[in-house]
């Protein structure tokens, strides 16, 4: 076989040069770093050859490596923070970051709520702490590119302990202020004890106009009879670049809810990658996605049936206007000992223009033979039937059609209890919307 | 009133409407009869403002504007309304949301003021309650669920809300039993004004005992071929369409 030389893009240039820079200053635990580092050496930038990311090219998408944001001046960050507009209002623990780095000053840790616990992550990286053993909850997630460029740049973020049932929601909020183009990676890691219960919200957003490449992990060990609320908003820029991953490792008898609803970014990819790591729990991971002009979202997911009698549903709706590109990859996986297991996947997607695009492909892979698994995908227009009657009682084709795009998404935005956080989301949905009509 | 001139129609090449020629005036009840397949439902969609079809020649005029160029929601502004056949279901969208949206979208393009909520409901409330409609139905999402006749109701509710000038009730008898045909011919009969007029579509006599129009017209092949007061319903009832599938023929 002939010698082949590698060649390197210019934003993995970049990358191997903004981490030669960066490896002495980024806070402590240099090995995790090298060691993930050296495994996205490997490979590079994911390709459409690689087959999770065959429907989103990272090597032709990430054409230039942004520069890692630095650390804002206190009056910056609070000038971005009051500026912050996603799920304002929402009662809520707020836990902010600005360009990628932890707002410590916002936060009054002497009055947190009862059963909250923040832990500084960088300072937890610079001085060690035994919460970080338990970082990387999901071995398998360690070969995911996008995972590897996080924990080799993660530079911020907080570690948060739930006990008991914490009744505030906390949210976690990211503000990307910067004007030009700048990358952040942050990293948080969420440990629910046993019985504890919370609700997480996550919000991400940025200006338009500015390449911004966030590249955000949250981990999560949710623990035995646990019950968590995850809901996540992506409000990004027109022109970022948003991925993000999400491992849980959730126990016994628990509850695990996830939600994401995307209409940002030009282009944003979301993983979430599950294991559910205990007999009787049930996980409901559902996405709405709204998108148009030339973006592209793809909502990328594992759920691993870990143990036996789990049960999980996952359903992902998209809403595709104008040239953009929906992906929508799932898959269960049922290892022989996880019997009884009940797992229903469902991606479900609406083109509203003649340029649009979606790429479905959920996946089963199952070794138990005592198993209840369905998946299914569809893709199609809004019935003109239904159209006609709402237009026949004097209601203008836009409206009908946002009318049947709101009940569409409905069905996978109901399953957030919280009726503020609801009422919120639906507002985001309203404003897309009325921005098409 | 209501002009048809000349209409000729088409679908996929089909000719279903053949230089069909009505004039229905203010207050008038006209009820349409006719066999299977002569276009009775064409009719009532092409008037409502349905895409599928082709209209090739002719006018629909409502109080002399011609309304064929007239997307359906503005067709609705300006009084018309098709009590469908068979009622859509729409996943998702609450009744009560629907029934809102049309009626401030209508009054909106009347250039009139969105209503309030109390008002809105107590609107609602007063249609139902002659209606039999029960609060909980009002509830759920728009005919998901729903009998066909309670879909039937939920049809003449929206038309006691929205208050029409041109009602089209296309078989709204079908699929009804007693109790329920009395209810919707009292909703329809409640709403007979000297300013409002309806087309009643249905195949049997039975409906125009409930509500007695005042013209019957038969139709056959997409053509009005005989025209004449409710004694025609009878005599339909009584000796069938042959001698119209004859004119058909002919």
């Amino acid at each position: 076989m002939a010698d082949v030389t590698l060649m390197k893009t210019p934003a993995e240039t970049a990358l191997a040069q903004a981490y030669e820079s960066a490896k002495t200053t980024l806070p402590g635990n240099v090995e995790s770093r090298a060691e993930a580092f050296e495994l996205f050496t490997r490979n590079g930038l994911p390709h459409r050859r690689v087959e999770e990311f065959k429907y989103t090219d990272l090597r032709a998408l990430l054409r230039e490596a942004a520069p890692f944001a630095g650390m804002p001046s206190a009056d910056d960050a609070k000038a971005a923070l009051q500026a912050a507009k996603a799920l304002k209002g929402t009662q809520a623990l707020e836990v902010p970051f600005v360009n990628g780095h932890f707002v410590r000053d916002a936060v009054d840790f002497h009055n947190l709520p009862e059963g909250i616990e923040i832990v500084p992550l960088a300072e937890a990286l610079a001085n060690g702490h035994d919460w970080l053993a338990k970082l990387s909850p999901v071995e398998w997630a360690r070969q995911n590119p996008v995972y590897q460029l996080n924990t080799t740049f993660m530079a911020d973020g907080v570690m948060l302990r739930v006990v008991g049932k914490v009744e505030t929601p906390v949210h976690l909020r990211f503000v990307t202020s910067a004007n030009s183009a700048v990358a952040t990676a942050t990293r948080i890691l969420v440990l629910v004890e046993d019985e504890a219960a919370v609700t997480l919200i996550e919000s991400h957003e940025s200006p338009n106009g500015a390449n911004h490449q966030p590249n955000d992990v949250l981990e999560m060990i949710a623990g035995d009879r646990s019950n968590v609320r995850h809901i996540r908003l992506n409000a990004e820029g027109d022109k970022a670049l948003a991925l993000s991953t999400l491992n849980a490792k959730v126990g016994a008898e628990a509850e695990f809810f996830s939600f994401n609803l995307v209409t940002g970014a030009a282009t944003s990819r979301h993983q979430v990658f599950a294991i559910l790591d205990g007999e009787n729990t049930k996980a409901r991971i559902n996405g709405a996605t709204m998108i148009k002009g030339g973006q592209h979202a793809d909502s990328t997911l594992v759920v691993e049936h870990a143990a036996p009698h789990c049960e999980s549903r996952e359903l992902f709706k998209t809403v595709i206007d104008g040239e953009s590109t929906g992906v929508f990859q799932g898959k269960i996986i049922v290892p022989h000992h996880a019997q009884k297991t009940d797992g229903r996947m469902m991606s479900a997607a609406i083109l509203l223009s003649e340029g649009g695009a979606m790429n479905n492909k959920p996946e089963l892979e199952i070794f138990a033979d005592d198993v209840q698994c369905a998946h299914g995908a569809t893709c199609g227009q809004l019935d003109e039937d239904l159209l006609f009657y709402l237009m026949a009682r004097g209601i203008p084709r836009k409206e009908a059609e946002s009318l049947m795009v709101q009940a569409f998404l409905g069905e996978a935005i109901e399953f957030v209890e919280d009726q503020d956080l609801h009422d919120a989301l639906v507002a985001v949905v309203e404003d897309w919307l009325r921005a098409r009509a | 009133m209501l002009e048809i001139k000349n209409l000729v129609v088409q679908i996929e090449d089909k000719r279903i409407l053949n230089g069909l020629n009505l004039t229905v005036n203010n207050g008038e009840v006209a009820a349409i009869m006719g066999p299977n397949g002569s276009g009775k439902s064409t009719l009532s969609y092409v008037i409502a403002g349905k895409e599928d079809y082709e209209v090739l020649d002719g006018e629909i005029l409502l109080d002399g504007q011609n309304v064929l160029e007239m997307e359906p929601d503005a067709r609705a502004a300006a009084g018309i309304f098709l009590a469908f056949q068979y009622p859509l279901e729409i996943p998702g969208v609450a009744s009560m949301t629907f029934l809102k949206a049309a009626l401030n979208a209508q009054r909106k393009a009347r250039g009139e003021d969105e209503l309030t909520t109390p008002d809105f409901i107590k609107r609602v409330n007063a249609a139902a309650t002659q209606l039999e409609i029960p609060k909980d139905m009002l509830k759920r999402a728009l005919n998901v669920g729903f009998s066909g006749g309670e879909k039937k109701r939920m049809e003449i509710l929206q038309m006691a809300l929205l208050q029409p000038t041109f009602c089209i009730l296309d078989e709204t008898d079908s699929g009804l039993d007693i109790d329920a045909l009395r209810i919707v011919s009292e909703g329809v009969n409640a709403l007979r004004s000297p300013d409002r007029s309806f087309l009643v579509i249905t195949h049997y006599q039975r409906l125009l005992n409930h509500i007695v129009p005042d013209t019957v017209h038969v139709m056959s092949a997409g053509r009005i071929v005989k025209s004449g007061g409710k004694e025609l319903a009878l005599e339909l009832e009584a000796n069938g369409y042959a001698d119209y599938r004859e004119s058909e023929a002919a």
